[in-house]
């Protein structure tokens, strides 16, 4: 049964990218990216990897698709002609494939429990994990205890693609006269199912980043579930009530103080006399140590993610607004 | 119970494969959004089916934050359609 | 608990079968407004029927919560965002297909 829907699943993946390729309406083409992020997250939730769908179904499906649609309303929504042949891509491309399938004939057979990938890392870190860090989602023991200086460097692209983008499109600036109202003003039904949904939202977000200990989720998929709420009340109420609730100049704060909490947690690990990032000495009990490290520095990636999706959405928005506006 | 757990699981399949089927070639570009949702709603019933199937009900976090970003997908696109008249 | 098992057969079967129902209406119906309505009648009914059928299956734990929150939420969103597509269309200049008709026989005559 389990293989019969990844063979559904990868068929129609593989038919959606056909269409995207074969699709010259560029807005259509948004369109079947998010249907694409859904069938990839329900691959990935039909290999056990539930951490990692619901990244991709949130950043996927939710942020890449507004952000495109950002992108869109700034250009056009048709794609330019192809002027060159096709046939020498192709031949490259098909060659390249041919090379690549020829090496992965040599790996071992998928997911086989003789696998040298399961002999020595995994069976470690399942076996010393509930006694060294003791929380029942292995991922989030890994991910943010063992393999703590990689999500710190992780924080740090997110924080730095925001600088990137502040940089190339301007911090979208709270304009003191009056710019004429945006937000969809004669949907009267969205606007109080959006008070609904809303609270509803960061609710979840919050629930989300506290119980990734216990369950799928963590820092990163809360802090753009967050944002994707607050993204919600700018597309439905406008921009500039949106910039009044949260500003850019307080989500440039917020930003860097994620990566600052992230790093002083490891600095203070070390002031207590370990080494960077080693949370056994943020405690008496290393273990108790551990989990105090963990929510802290889970803390710390939730509010730069949620601050960076937030501004990156603030500058592709009063962009769009800028050039409407003209 | 397994046996009707996956006779559902396999008809949730069939009406997204109808929805992703109306977004591939849709007569109007509001059509297209119409399947792209479906499809969205579609895959919160499945997750939800097919975490009972597989006995790990753990699953309806995902299932949460699908509904939630189909929500703001389409939000999103109506959006866009205030800005740009649609070409057809 | 056989009984239970039953109820929550028949509630999934029928769930099923709306959802079919629907999707055959997603490419039969003539007109974009019509199709719509094929597209909410999966998001609302086969939607309840299923959420209710998992319902009765779960132990009062955790998980019942959860579905009564999706539950709760499809049932806020989906009528929601098929007011919205089609007050869009409606705005975007989308005839219904009597109107269509009529706007042809105007222009024949």
């Amino acid at each position: 049964m389990g293989e019969f829907i990844d063979l559904v699943l990868l068929a129609m993946l593989a038919l959606t990218a056909l269409r995207i390729i074969f699709l010259k309406d560029l807005f259509a083409v948004v369109m079947l990216f998010g249907i694409y992020s859904f069938l990839s997250a329900l691959i990935f939730v039909n290999l056990d990897a539930v951490d990692v769908a619901f990244t991709e179904a949130s950043v996927g499906a939710g942020i890449s698709t507004v952000l495109m649609l950002g992108t869109l309303a700034l250009t056009g929504r048709k794609e330019k002609e192809n002027t060159h042949s096709s046939i020498l891509p192709l031949l490259v491309v098909c060659i390249t494939g041919a090379a690549l399938i020829y090496g992965t004939l040599d790996m071992p057979p998928f997911g086989h429990p003789d696998n040298p990938v399961h002999e020595h890392v995994a069976p470690r870190y399942i076996e010393e994990s509930p006694k060294e860090i003791g929380l029942p989602n292995m991922v989030t023991s890994v991910l943010a205890s063992y393999r703590g200086f990689d999500t710190l460097g992780e924080t740090v692209v997110v924080f730095a693609a925001a600088i990137g983008v502040l940089a190339l499109l301007g911090t979208g600036r709270k304009e003191d006269d009056e710019a004429p109202e945006s937000g969809l003003k004669s949907h009267h039904v969205l606007h109080v199912v959006a008070k609904i949904i809303i609270p509803l939202t960061i609710l979840f977000a919050l629930y989300v980043q506290f119980h990734g200990d216990f369950g799928p989720g963590g820092g990163f998929q809360a802090g753009v579930i967050a944002a994707a709420a607050f993204i919600l009340y700018t597309l439905v109420f406008g921009l500039s009530k949106s910039m009044d609730v949260i500003g850019p100049k307080f989500l440039q704060f917020m930003a860097s103080f994620g990566v600052l909490l992230y790093a002083s947690v490891g600095l203070y690990s070390m002031y207590k006399g370990g080494q960077f990032l080693d949370y056994s000495k943020l405690a008496v009990d290393p273990v108790a140590g551990q989990h105090y490290g963990i929510i802290i520095i889970e803390l710390g990636v939730g509010i730069t993610v949620f601050a960076a999706m937030l501004s990156i959405f603030y500058a592709f928005s009063s962009q769009a607004e800028r050039s409407n506006i003209q | 119970m397994t046996e009707i757990y996956a006779a559902v699981c396999i008809g949730i399949l069939v009406v997204m494969g109808v929805a992703l089927a109306r977004a591939y070639s849709a007569p109007t570009v509001y059509d297209r959004i119409l399947g792209v949702n479906m499809f969205g709603t579609k895959t919160v019933l499945f997750i939800a089916v097919g975490g009972f199937l597989t006995g790990r009900p753990d699953f309806l976090d995902i299932a949460i934050v699908y509904a939630l970003i189909n929500f703001i997908g389409m939000v999103a696109v109506l959006r866009f359609f205030e800005y740009t008249a649609p070409i057809e | 608990m056989f009984i239970l098992d039953i109820v929550s057969s028949v509630l999934l079967i029928a769930g099923v079968f709306f959802g079919l129902s629907g999707a055959i209406g997603l490419f039969k119906l003539p007109d974009f407004f019509t199709r719509v309505h094929a597209a909410s009648v999966t998001d609302s009914i086969a939607a309840i029927l299923i959420i209710v059928g998992l319902l009765l299956q779960t132990s009062f734990d955790l998980n019942t919560a959860k579905l009564l929150f999706i539950l709760t939420f499809l049932m806020i969103t989906s009528p929601t965002s098929s007011h919205a597509l089609a007050k869009s269309a409606r705005h975007g200049g989308l005839l219904t297909l009597p109107e269509e008709k009529e706007k042809q026989q105007e222009q024949t005559h």
